[in-house]
């Protein structure tokens, strides 16, 4: 079914998923749609990426749960699954060396090839040891994308492409390679900023047409920190997670005040690596 | 201090004949199916059974009668509700809507005063908030809804979610996907059935009813379910 006219197209959600909602998944959906209606582009694939405990967030509750509730969320999805690389490092790892992994990873024809995952075990869907991608990683930068192999773009919400802006959040060349060596699929509330973001700065302008602005008309305020403050209070999630994860928070009990309190006073990882830098630059 | 002990889920009846209301037993099935994993909210069909449609404070009043009976000494408890065997006070019924809903009782010929009257005095309203709308400012316009606001319980929305009826059938009918807006089973059946699709048979196609427009003449419309 292949459509030699069509850029394949892998979307890639990094993020806490703390804990995955349906409006995380909704972002997939309206993305799809988006991408594909263009005409120019056909989405095979959407992973979510929850990152590592190293990421130090207030509130950030183990990877290992985390990922099983990601898990729970895309059992019935078609075409959405989890990666559970990204969390699995010991050390937090930059959003553009996870787009890196990825590309690579469907460069050496991983396609259906996905890491052990720590506890879920989909049936039908083996999962293998990527052995490959160890020698592919250091890689400076991207050859020209061998044809054929989809392009990984970063599926995220407006509020990401606005932390561009945070002093010391992101490098300011990884920002210049996910948005020039990868690209963008960005979902926004109608009349938000994000254009006016894209035209103030510099670098995502003279990349605009891989910064793809998807509405969303339905305003989806399901934040995960409106979810643990709805937990905290005994009020009903239903309905704004999916029933299994729902189910899963429920046994585990596993938000609470004091989980809240994690990393209270700690750094975030990429501020204190990009402070740490001596030759950290200005960042967009 | 209240314990809310059910609820309910009253489908329209098909003769309200508002644009693009799919027939009364696919919303029916298309309820139990999204109320699959409740314990405690039901729909309920009497109401879209009825030879005609018929006004909310009609609906109201039928449903209260028959949670008085079936929670009477004469009956013995209910085994369905959570209710403790004496309860200190006759259960309430209120009615459950949007604020869009309460905005509409200022619509003219929609709602009879009296009707309002009675929904606000004998039985309360409960609430939800909605975005672009002032429930405050809909109930200080009016006197009536003025005089019961006591019984007018607003429920501020913490997540607010706009998916509204309207915007489903719009982008199923344009192909887009609602996964994640409605529950799976009620996606499987919209599309096992072919309905909402720009091309599916559906009832009330061709009137001018939008719910919150006036009807033509004889008895007052009442709007019940969010557009």
């Amino acid at each position: 079914m292949e459509d030699p006219g069509k850029t394949e197209v892998v979307l890639l959600a990094c993020g806490s998923f703390n804990p995955v909602t349906n409006m995380h998944l909704r972002l997939f959906e309206l993305a799809r749609d988006y991408m594909n209606g263009t005409g120019k582009y056909r989405v095979v694939k959407g992973i979510i990426s929850p990152v590592g405990d190293a990421y130090k967030k207030k509130g950030l509750i183990s990877a290992h749960h985390r990922v099983i509730m990601a898990e729970l969320a895309t059992k019935n999805s078609s075409w959405v699954e989890v990666d559970s690389w990204e969390s699995l490092q010991k050390e937090w790892t930059e959003t553009e060396k996870v787009l890196r992994h990825h590309q690579e990873k469907l460069e050496a024809g991983g396609c259906d090839r996905q890491q052990d995952s720590p506890v879920l075990e989909r049936p039908g869907r083996k999962r293998k040891w990527a052995e490959q991608r160890s020698e592919v990683s250091q890689k400076k930068s991207l050859e020209p994308r061998t044809k054929g192999v989809p392009e990984v773009k970063l599926l995220c919400g407006a509020d990401i492409l606005e932390s561009f802006g945070v002093p010391n959040l992101w490098k300011s060349e990884d920002i210049a390679k996910i948005v020039g060596v990868y690209g963008l699929v960005c979902v926004t509330r109608v009349g938000n900023d994000a254009q006016k973001f894209i035209y103030e700065s510099d670098v995502l302008w003279k990349h605009r047409a891989n910064i793809h602005l998807v509405n969303e008309w339905i305003t989806n305020d399901i934040s995960s920190t409106k979810i643990r403050r709805a937990l905290r209070r005994g009020q009903s999630i239903r309905y704004l997670v999916p029933d299994l994860v729902g189910e899963y928070i429920e046994k585990h009990s596993l938000y609470s005040s004091e989980s809240e309190e994690r990393n209270v006073g700690v750094v975030l990882a990429p501020l204190q690596r990009n402070t740490a830098d001596t030759n950290s630059n200005p960042t967009v | 201090m209240y314990q809310v002990i059910g609820g309910i889920i009253s489908p329209v009846n098909d003769n309200y004949k508002k644009k693009d209301l799919a027939a009364a037993h696919h919303r029916v099935a298309m309820v139990q199916l999204a109320l699959q994993m409740s314990d405690w909210i039901r729909v309920d069909t009497w109401e879209c059974e009825q030879a005609q449609w018929m006004e909310t404070v009609k609906v109201l009043r039928h449903h209260h009668h028959q949670l008085l009976r079936s929670l009477s000494p004469e009956e013995g408890p209910d085994q369905g509700t959570a209710v403790s065997p004496a309860p200190a006070a006759a259960p309430e019924l209120k009615f459950l809507c949007g604020a869009d809903v309460l905005k509409t009782f200022q619509t003219p010929n929609l709602w009879k005063d009296e009707h309002i009257q009675e929904i606000v005095e004998k039985f309360g309203l409960v609430c939800v908030g909605r975005a672009g709308h002032d429930p405050k400012a809909y109930i200080m316009g009016s006197p009536i809804l003025r005089r019961y606001q006591h019984n007018i319980h607003l429920v501020r929305e913490p997540v607010q979610n706009e998916i509204s009826a309207t915007y489903i059938r719009s982008a199923l009918g344009q192909g887009q996907s609602v996964k994640y807006l409605l529950p799976d089973a009620v996606i499987a059946y919209i599309k096992n059935h072919n309905l909402y699709s720009r091309d599916s048979p559906q009832k009330g196609n061709g009137t001018r009813n939008s719910g919150a427009e006036t009807g033509q003449g004889g008895p007052a419309t009442a709007p019940l379910s969010s557009p």
